[in-house]
């Protein structure tokens, strides 16, 4: 179809969806995509229940997001809104992780570890137990529907609905302490935005993974655009060997035949070269995205490999060499075209385009380990008090007022002393003290996980600057001296002394 | 205006023609018609149950009886109910017990933050540092007493309230009627000489042993049962330059704060007493000797 096509008003622009029946497939790759969704199923179902202790001042969840407390836990890592640049750094990691994956392996994150991948997957299988595997599937869809049919839909929708709330249930988990929101979901008392949740990734879920699968790759999702314009010549990709499969025959015997007759030139009539492909169209019948891989490399192949498996089975029957279908290299495909023996796979994998990937993905990693490892548990900000600025005391001197706030990151009590430096002859005070209690330091209870505010007041002789930068510094009173612990947290502010007016 | 089938698409125009350009007589879309059906059937039903015509004085009441005045009384309401149970807790307790109750405290001064933006700044400020004539109450200079007790004291009867015998009360004569001008300045010498500003004055001393010590004291400390301002600090609630001080002697100031307690209720009082003694210059409650002060004042304001 050409563009001009397109957009010719007799055309429309909606193509109805072709029906994708699967044939089951058993082999490597088949195997591997069950190891991986063994895991990652396990991941995602079981992660939100791990225990993690604590101690009395935080949740014992491993991993939680906590959204109204605005903390995130994962395991030994608590991260507070303000460090929110680590899971940044996640993401970061996440998206080179993936440019790494796709140089090397192509697709591969698409056929195997993609959750539109793994569900679709798992309703197929659901599909495959009720219908029939693909022919009986096909007839299914075709015939009216007849109180058999209706059951099997019944049955089927019932188990992939069951699926989804059990997907769109998993996932609120994340957000709650589990064992209780499980309780509380089941008895009906669990807050609404939790069932409003379930019942959006439940739709989600049983709509993306029953009905409209690789659709969801071919027209919603936007990686196998950036995808494909990350592989490039040394990527592996399903690959069809088509300088070995063509010209393909109907049908073994009728190939075994033509060679037979024609071994070699007779008659001007070339010696008959017949490709191993036998045309058996078993790479069509198993694909999940219903493409013809001997088409060449497509948006719509996720790279699932089971047009591999189908493949070798063929070959082995008929007593060719396995790897018609294979994962290679572009340049794999015009070496071996030549006759040439194609690389082997590890120079594929360690090439400088994967190890410089390699290289950022790991650094980011490693430096954000070190400083998850380094960074203070104890912050400071203090923000001056503008209205007013100043304040005239009866004994002469000044005082400022400021809003401190002291974040405690620890999951225990601490306490600090406040003590201001730069400032000559300050003393400090808080709205539970008064003047007459003033010293040069305060010492501030901190509850533990949790962030302590408080008016901090501080009074300095009215002679001296205008304006003189001073920093407020918040000395940890437990730790031994030199430990991370006993670090202290500063901030930078400015006291505030009102304009100079001579006298008269 | 002749209409016709357009060939290629096999639809009927509409007739009109401009340049060569003709309209498609193309139905709307079904998905489109059946959302316009809905809201006029929504419509419909939006009318019957809520106000929607706008009749002579109102507009009709609709049969859910709906009203945005009635959503707001139950709003308010509601958070009358929420906010019942600590408001009472706060009334019941003595104001100097407050400060032994952190949470109580704390809610008290938000309260009391909300309160003085509506009844207080347009006199002391957006942030209570008060202007010419009106004292910052963010300073640790108070008039009538800077404890817990007294603000709340001064908060509910007000300053020189003709209509209220509680008031806190007292009056600075203008001494221009007794003194001559020239002593006048003697004494505005002397004033801002305690004050550490100037010369001192040999006379002006003398003339303010004589006429202000009374209620300023010998050292010109002030007094608090009299309100009579402390002229030794670095406050001025009327100025501090000569000009300033010269006039507040000629002509006295008498200033006047409105009692509340005809306008707000007593937790609404304690909790702007709370929020003012927090801003910084908040005193501890006195010795329980001068735990009597405000009946003492009363007595003097009778």
């Amino acid at each position: 179809m050409s563009a001009l096509d397109l957009i010719s008003p007799s055309s429309p622009l909606y193509q109805k969806r072709k029906g994708v029946f699967p044939k089951a497939v058993d082999g490597f790759y088949r195997r591997l995509k069950w190891a991986v969704m063994a895991i990652t199923l396990t991941i995602y179902y079981v992660t939100p229940w791990l225990r993690w202790d604590r101690g009395a001042y935080a949740p014992d969840q491993a991993v939680l997001i906590d959204l109204a407390h605005r903390r995130f836990y994962m395991f030994s890592i608590e991260i507070w809104p303000q460090e929110f640049y680590y899971v940044a750094g996640l993401l970061v990691m996440a998206g080179i992780g993936l440019f790494l994956v796709t140089s090397a392996v192509g697709r591969a994150w698409c056929g195997y570890a993609c959750p539109q991948t793994v569900w679709t997957d798992l309703f197929v299988h659901v599909e495959r137990a009720i219908d029939g595997d693909r022919n009986a599937q096909i007839r299914l869809a075709k015939a009216p529907w007849t109180f058999e049919k209706t059951v099997k839909r019944l049955n089927k929708w019932s188990i992939w609905l069951l699926i989804a709330l059990l997907t769109g249930g998993a996932w609120v988990f994340y957000f709650a302490d589990a064992p209780t929101l499980a309780r509380d979901l089941v008895s009906m008392q669990a807050p609404f935005v939790a069932y409003a949740t379930i019942g959006v990734l439940t739709t989600t879920t049983f709509l993306l993974g029953g009905f409209m699968r690789e659709q969801v790759c071919i027209y919603m999702c936007p990686w196998p655009r950036i995808q494909t314009a990350m592989l490039d010549e040394k990527s592996l990709i399903v690959t069809y060997k088509d300088w070995r499969g063509e010209p393909r025959s109907a049908g073994l015997k009728k190939a075994q035949a033509m060679e037979a007759d024609y071994p070699v030139e007779t008659f001007g009539i070339a010696k008959a070269r017949i490709g191993d492909c036998i045309d058996c169209n078993q790479c069509v019948a198993v694909c999940p995205t219903g493409i013809d891989i001997r088409e060449g490399p497509q948006i719509g192949c996720i790279t699932c490999a089971l047009c591999i498996d189908a493949c070798d089975k063929v070959m082995t029957q008929i007593g060719r060499p396995r790897g018609l279908i294979d994962y290679a290299t572009l340049d794999d495909a015009v070496i071996e075209k030549a006759g040439g023996t194609a690389r082997p796979v590890w120079r594929t994998l360690l090439r400088p385009r994967t190890l410089i990937y390699f290289t950022i993905w790991a650094g980011i990693g490693a430096a954000m380990l070190f400083s998850l490892g380094q960074r203070d548990r104890l912050d400071i900000s203090v923000a001056a008090d503008r209205n007013p600025r100043h304040v005239q005391l009866s004994d002469g001197s000044i005082r400022n007022s400021f809003t401190v706030k002291l974040r405690n990151m620890e999951t225990r009590p601490r306490s600090v002393d406040l003590v201001v430096s730069g400032l000559p002859e300050a003393v400090v005070w808080s709205e539970v003290g008064s003047r007459e209690t003033a010293g040069p330091r305060l010492r501030v209870p901190l509850a533990p996980d949790a962030t302590t505010q408080l008016r901090l007041f501080v009074a300095a002789p009215a002679t001296g600057e205008e304006h003189v930068e001073f920093r407020i510094v918040a000395q940890p009173t437990d730790g031994a001296p030199g430990s991370r612990e006993a670090r202290p947290a500063r901030d930078d502010v400015v006291f505030e002394r009102p304009e100079r007016e001579d006298d008269e | 205006m002749t209409k016709r089938v357009d060939e290629p698409t096999g639809t009927t125009t509409v007739g009109h023609e401009w340049d060569g350009i003709e309209e498609l007589d193309t139905p709307l879309p079904r998905w489109w018609l059946i959302i316009f059906v809905a809201c006029i059937v929504f419509a419909a039903g939006y009318v019957v149950v809520y106000p929607a015509i706008p009749m002579r004085h109102a507009a009709t009441a609709g049969v859910f009886g709906w009203s945005s005045r009635g959503d707001l009384a139950a709003e308010v309401t509601a958070e009358r109910t929420r906010k019942a149970s600590t408001l009472a807790a706060i009334a019941a307790l003595p104001i100097e017990a407050l400060p032994a109750q952190p949470q109580l405290l704390r809610t008290a001064i938000e309260g009391g933050r909300a309160a003085f933006k509506v009844h207080c700044v347009q006199c002391h400020g957006s942030g209570a540092a008060g202007s010419i004539g009106y004292p910052n109450l963010n300073d640790d200079d108070w008039l009538w007493g800077g404890d817990l007790t007294s603000i709340e004291y001064t908060l509910t009867h007000g300053i020189r309230n003709p209509d209220h015998d509680e008031t806190r009360q007292s009056q600075m004569p203008p001494f221009a009627d007794v003194l001559q001008a020239a002593e006048i300045d003697q004494l505005v010498a002397h004033v801002r000489n305690i004050s550490g500003q100037g010369k001192p004055s040999g006379a002006g001393a003398a003339l303010f042993e004589t006429n202000c010590s009374a209620c300023h004291g010998t050292a010109g400390k002030g007094g608090r049962e009299f309100g009579a301002p402390n002229l030794t600090d670095g406050i001025w609630l009327y100025g501090g330059d000569k000009a300033a001080v010269r006039v507040s002697i000629a002509k006295a100031h008498a200033g006047v704060m409105p009692r509340w307690n005809s306008r707000l209720d007593p937790v609404t009082i304690r909790m702007l007493a709370a929020y003012v003694h927090s801003l910084g210059g908040g005193e501890a409650p006195p010795a329980p000797v001068v735990a009597v002060a405000p009946e003492g004042k009363a007595d003097v304001g009778a």
